[in-house]
């Protein structure tokens, strides 16, 4: 038996869906979009599988996640919907029961923290809400795993017996009630072809939603009399035929609650609540806080906690290498064979697995953000500044994770709310520099701007930031035009984290890093290994020089050639970056003929000073690394969107760098000598360029019609806005 | 006037959801509909958004999205 687990966010939805199936989870997307959904079987009930659907407020399509919940729903039929309410929120979170109970599939009520609501003095009377609801109503409460057991048994006697919701007028007699019974009577012999409940298809017809007049084939004759049905509704409501029906809806929900729920003056959580929020949404001290708190899990994350394990796990692995190696010397194993082995899979694989460690330690401190409410208070502290760039609140964290490594801020974009931003959010972190960068720019400091160091450094981080945001401006222009998902957003009670979930999620995370860590990047390693290892007739080298890798530097060197970076050992340093960013320094010094700790003298027959910042931009903003390209992959779910992505990332950089380097040629050829202020002056003009940049978009923004579909592109302020 | 007039602390009654499209049915679904008491609990730091108590609940909503929605200053209190 399939069931459907549906809930508002912050429902407990998760929560009860850990408790109903333990770790036997399986995680997948959608196909077409990248929601993600999880599967699982029942404990003790191995034939009963339960979905469990994007968190939603309603079923009309306006994202991605309703319609897959819909659709699932619809399509999928599953043998009962679970539909958790938070009865601590009852009123809003009975809108959307009622919308599944239109949809005629067998239904159960999980009425979640209950114990809330009577440790506060509140009561429900679940038998009235039942009677009222014409569904049954079991109060649970998942974080404390009461009333699981009476739950499921309902579940499978409800499906069992197809018992199916025996309510389903909520309307008051009057104008609403009229016209729903008249257009589901008209659509009734359509709905029934298609298998659909005929007051929910006339619900979303009266709505306007036009998948469904085509999905029921109608004709022009009854959509018609529809048409004429919904405007005599309106005139006598006086209201559109959208607000009159979430009218008669909470009028409803009134109605049940009136006769079914004491509420109790103010809960403790929410006083608590107030108590937290007056200090950590507080006008002065909110953006010290959330500062606070992230320097701190960045500074425990990258330098004490995760990178003590990831160091451990790293000597490790060395070990075991050496291990193996020797061993696989002493056996007298094929020379190839055994550097196959060692240099390509354990060395390979395991650079990027001592990454596990940093991505657990970050994610336990994320969980923890999300599952006790602050996430959402750094949403609606940061909003105002992310939403210049075409995003919401929510998209901050997973930005500034990428500072620290974009792995883990790609996948971090899973709490997203909303598709788009999702996506815009993982094409944008990567325009972070990550930690692994550092090295390289480290080295290059050191070789040519020794006394400016720092200023270079920064100046790096901050262009990165800024062709971030003129990216996001660019693609907010092109790619992802069209409406943003409204930024209209419940702020949750903080609640104590429930140490089940954070460490099932962590363990999701996990195996999710080391699935990708032994079949992408295995064969991504494999293949770099191969390509410095063998020439083009396939024998195996010594010196990377006569390599493949090599051969394809020199093929693409003249590409690079503009960027004053034509040497083929630069190129192919660069290539041997997509296994990791660690790897750039290492090859060009073993291309040098040098050793790390004298490569920077090295260097400076390789590079000018220009060349060198050339470089040093191209490395800040091409692809990141084949860990970050899976997590494209998984993220985006879709291999030509990766390619796509792969392919914006090394145009950007090589735009950037090329403009960056003409650029200080002409100071150059200006001042013949070029010093650090004429970079100060480049670096003013170049800010100055991209605020008047910005500034121009904002202008075209106000002058344009903005927030309403009805007319295109009309100069004046918009007639319906106001209405 | 409006739902972004209200100062902090002030309660109102919704008399009308304007806006356009996902938005209003956005906020719709959310229980913003006539006759419901809203009060704002308070600004975000940089000027915007804006939080609101309906319906027993806290939501957050942008000044320019709460400018859709008119209320009625009212005695009522939530």
């Amino acid at each position: 038996m399939i069931f459907a687990l549906v809930g508002n966010q912050n429902s407990g939805k998760t929560t009860l869906f850990n408790t109903l199936t333990g770790a036997n989870q399986r995680v997948g997307n959608f196909p077409g979009v990248t929601v993600d959904s999880k599967t699982g079987e029942i404990r003790r009930h191995k034939d009963c599988t339960v979905v469990d659907l994007p968190g939603i407020y309603s079923i009309r399509p306006y994202s991605a996640e309703e319609i897959v919940t819909r659709d699932f729903v619809l399509e999928q039929n599953p043998d009962a919907i679970i539909n958790i309410v938070d009865a601590t929120n009852i009123e809003r979170n009975l809108y959307l029961t009622l919308q599944l109970i239109e949809l005629k599939i067998p239904m159960v009520v999980a009425l979640n923290m209950m114990d809330e609501v009577r440790g506060n003095g509140g009561t429900v009377d679940v038998a009235k809400i039942s009677e009222m609801l014409g569904v049954p109503v079991v109060p649970i409460s998942a974080s404390k795993n009461e009333g699981i057991s009476e739950l499921i048994n309902t579940l499978i006697s409800t499906a069992k017996s197809k018992r199916l919701p025996s309510v389903y007028d909520f309307c008051a007699p009057g104008p609403v009630h009229r016209c729903i019974h008249a257009v589901s009577h008209l659509i009734e012999d359509h709905a029934q072809q298609r298998g659909i409940s005929a007051r929910f298809a006339a619900i979303k017809l009266i709505e306007g939603d036009l998948d469904f007049s085509d999905k029921l084939n109608l004709s022009e004759n009854e959509l018609h009399t529809i048409g004429h049905n919904v405007q005599e509704m309106e005139s006598e409501c006086k209201m559109d035929a959208n607000a009159a029906l979430a009218d008669m809806r909470y009028s409803f929900i009134e109605t049940v609650c009136l006769a079914a729920v004491v509420k109790c003056s103010e809960s403790r959580e929410h006083k608590r609540s107030v108590k937290i929020d007056s200090l950590l949404t507080n006008k002065y001290l909110a953006l010290p806080i959330f500062f606070s708190i992230l320097i701190l899990i960045f500074w425990l994350t990258f330098s004490v906690l995760g990178s003590f394990l990831s160091d451990l796990l790293l000597q490790g692995i060395e070990t075991l290498t050496l291990f193996v190696d020797t061993g696989l010397k002493n056996y007298g194993i094929n020379p190839v064979i055994g550097n196959f082995i060692v240099n390509g899979i354990f060395v390979g694989v395991g650079s990027v697995v001592s990454f596990l460690p940093l991505i657990i330690v970050l994610f336990l401190f994320l969980s923890i953000l999300e599952d006790t409410g602050y996430m959402a208070r750094v949403a609606f502290v940061m909003d105002k500044i992310l939403r210049k760039i075409g995003l919401s609140g929510r998209s901050f964290v997973p930005m500034i994770i990428g500072f620290g490594c974009s792995v883990p801020a790609i996948m971090a974009t899973r709490t997203l709310s909303s598709e788009r931003d999702r996506k815009l959010t993982v094409l944008l972190t990567p325009f972070m520099s990550c930690s692994a960068k550092i090295p390289i720019y480290a080295v290059f400091c050191a070789a040519f701007f020794p006394k400016h160091a720092t200023l270079v450094i920064s100046g790096l981080y901050i262009f990165g930031v800024v062709v971030g945001i003129l990216v996001a401006l660019l693609l907010n222009k092109t790619v992802f035009r069209g409406k943003p998902v409204p930024f209209v957003m419940e702020m949750p009670n903080y609640r104590m984290p429930s140490i089940k979930s954070v460490m099932l999620l962590l363990w999701e995370k996990a195996k999710d890093f080391l699935q990708k860590a032994f079949t992408v990047i295995f064969v991504a390693t494999i293949i770099i290994w191969f390509l410095g290892s063998f020439d083009a007739k396939l024998n195996f080298v010594d010196n990377q020089s006569n390599s493949l890798l090599a051969s394809v530097g020199k093929l693409l060197s003249p590409i690079f050639a503009p960027l004053g970076l034509g040497d083929w050992k630069v190129t192919t340093s660069l290539i041997s970056g997509l296994s990791a960013k660690e790897a750039v320094i290492s090859t060009m010094s073993v291309l040098a003929g040098t050793t790390l700790d004298k490569l920077d003298g090295v260097l400076a027959t390789m590079f000018t000073p220009i060349s060198a910042i050339s470089f040093l931009v191209f490395t800040l903003l091409y692809t990141p690394c084949v860990a970050a390209i899976a997590a494209f992959r998984r993220e985006l779910n879709s291999l030509s969107k990766t390619l796509l992505i792969i392919i914006l990332q090394c145009s950007v950089a090589w735009i950037c760098a090329f403009a960056v380097y003409r650029l200080c040629h002409l100071l150059v050829s200006l001042n013949t000598t070029l010093n650090i202020f004429d970079l100060l002056i480049l670096a003013a003009v170049l800010v100055c360029v991209v605020l008047a940049v910005t500034y121009i978009i904002k202008q075209k923004k106000k002058g344009r019609c903005v927030g309403c579909g009805s007319c295109e592109g009309c100069l004046s302020p918009c007639q319906n806005k106001k209405k | 006037m409006t739902l972004n007039d209200l100062e902090v602390g002030s309660s109102a009654v919704i008399t009308e959801v304007g806006g356009e499209g996902n938005l209003r049915l956005r906020l719709l679904d959310m229980g913003l509909i006539p006759k419901t008491a809203v009060r704002v609990v308070r600004i975000a730091p940089l000027g915007d958004p804006i939080e609101i108590e309906l319906r027993g609940y806290s939501l957050t909503l942008r000044r320019n999205d709460a400018k859709n929605i008119v209320v009625s200053r009212s005695e009522v209190l939530i």
